[in-house]
């Protein structure tokens, strides 16, 4: 076996050492959730609660984010009228939430379906949280 | 060409026509305007702006809070520019009903066009999942064109 050579070695370290999921306007967004809810940290956890769970509050056709997203967060999935989903987790979908505009527009509109509210900026943090995690 | 065949032919042109209304021999009018396109295609085909009247898109625009069951709100530029496209890119009822309406499955042409089994198979068919989802059978939906019946 031919041995690698340093600088090959080098670059496999830095991309192992990379968190997966690493983006800059997605860390920007992060970070900017992070100011406005107070925290230095979110909770991959309490996302992946929040999103899993079944809500009242909101329109009934829409009782859970995995109504449309589905439980697969890797495979896509689907809206109520057909039409295909791209895959939520980052780990397969790496432009997910690295456009602010698009992030604050979706996490309104649906959490307005979902919850009948909007969600908080911790919230969508935790839920942020756990999408990069997957 | 026989005569018989010609007129054959011009009764089932006539049939087929008529569901999508007068002036749609051909096509029904797509939407063009790029972000009606865009914003309207997020979650469902783009739906031609001619298969619906004046009235019954501006009564879609004014309620998108809670569009058939989910909140499709846009900032308030968007809304207005999209309403504008779509009402001045459709036909208006002469006399308005009441409450015009807002879903095209619901209309009676479509309803005669498809009939009830349809749109059951529609919901129960994987690769379909829904009598909304046109282009599962129509390819050329999103451009207007529904000569593949």
């Amino acid at each position: 076996m031919k041995i690698p050579s340093k600088p090959t070695i080098l670059a496999l370290a830095i991309i192992l050492a990379t968190p997966l999921a690493a983006n800059p306007a997605r860390d920007a967004i992060i970070n900017a959730l992070k100011q406005q809810a107070g925290v230095s940290s979110f909770s991959a956890e309490e996302g992946k609660a929040l999103f899993l769970a079944t809500h009242s509050g909101g329109k009934p056709e829409t009782p859970s984010c995995t109504t449309c997203h589905g439980t697969n967060l890797k495979a896509g999935g689907k809206t109520r009228a057909g039409k295909p989903i791209e895959p939520m987790a980052v780990s397969v979908n790496p432009q997910r939430y690295t456009d602010p505009a698009k992030v604050e527009k979706w996490f309104r509109r649906n959490c307005n379906s979902v919850l009948g509210r909007e969600c908080t900026p911790l919230e969508k943090g935790n839920i942020l949280a756990y999408l990069s995690s997957l | 060409m026989t005569t018989r065949r010609i007129l054959l032919a011009t009764a089932l042109g006539v049939a087929l026509a008529t569901p999508l209304s007068a002036d749609d021999n051909e096509r029904v009018r797509p939407v063009t305007d790029p972000l009606t396109r865009a914003e309207c295609s997020a979650c469902h085909m783009a739906y031609p702006v001619g298969l619906l009247r004046s009235q019954s898109w501006e009564r879609i625009m004014g309620t998108l809070s809670d569009h058939f069951g989910e909140d499709a709100s846009l900032d308030p530029a968007s809304t207005e520019a999209i309403r504008a496209w779509l009402v001045n890119n459709s036909r208006p009822y002469a006399k308005p009903p009441a409450e015009p309406p807002m879903r095209i499955s619901e209309l009676r042409w479509f309803k005669r066009e498809h009939g009830s089994r349809l749109f059951t198979v529609a919901r129960v068919s994987k690769g379909i999942g829904s009598i909304s989802n046109c282009q599962a059978c129509h390819r050329g939906a999103e451009q207007g064109l529904f000569e593949d019946d």
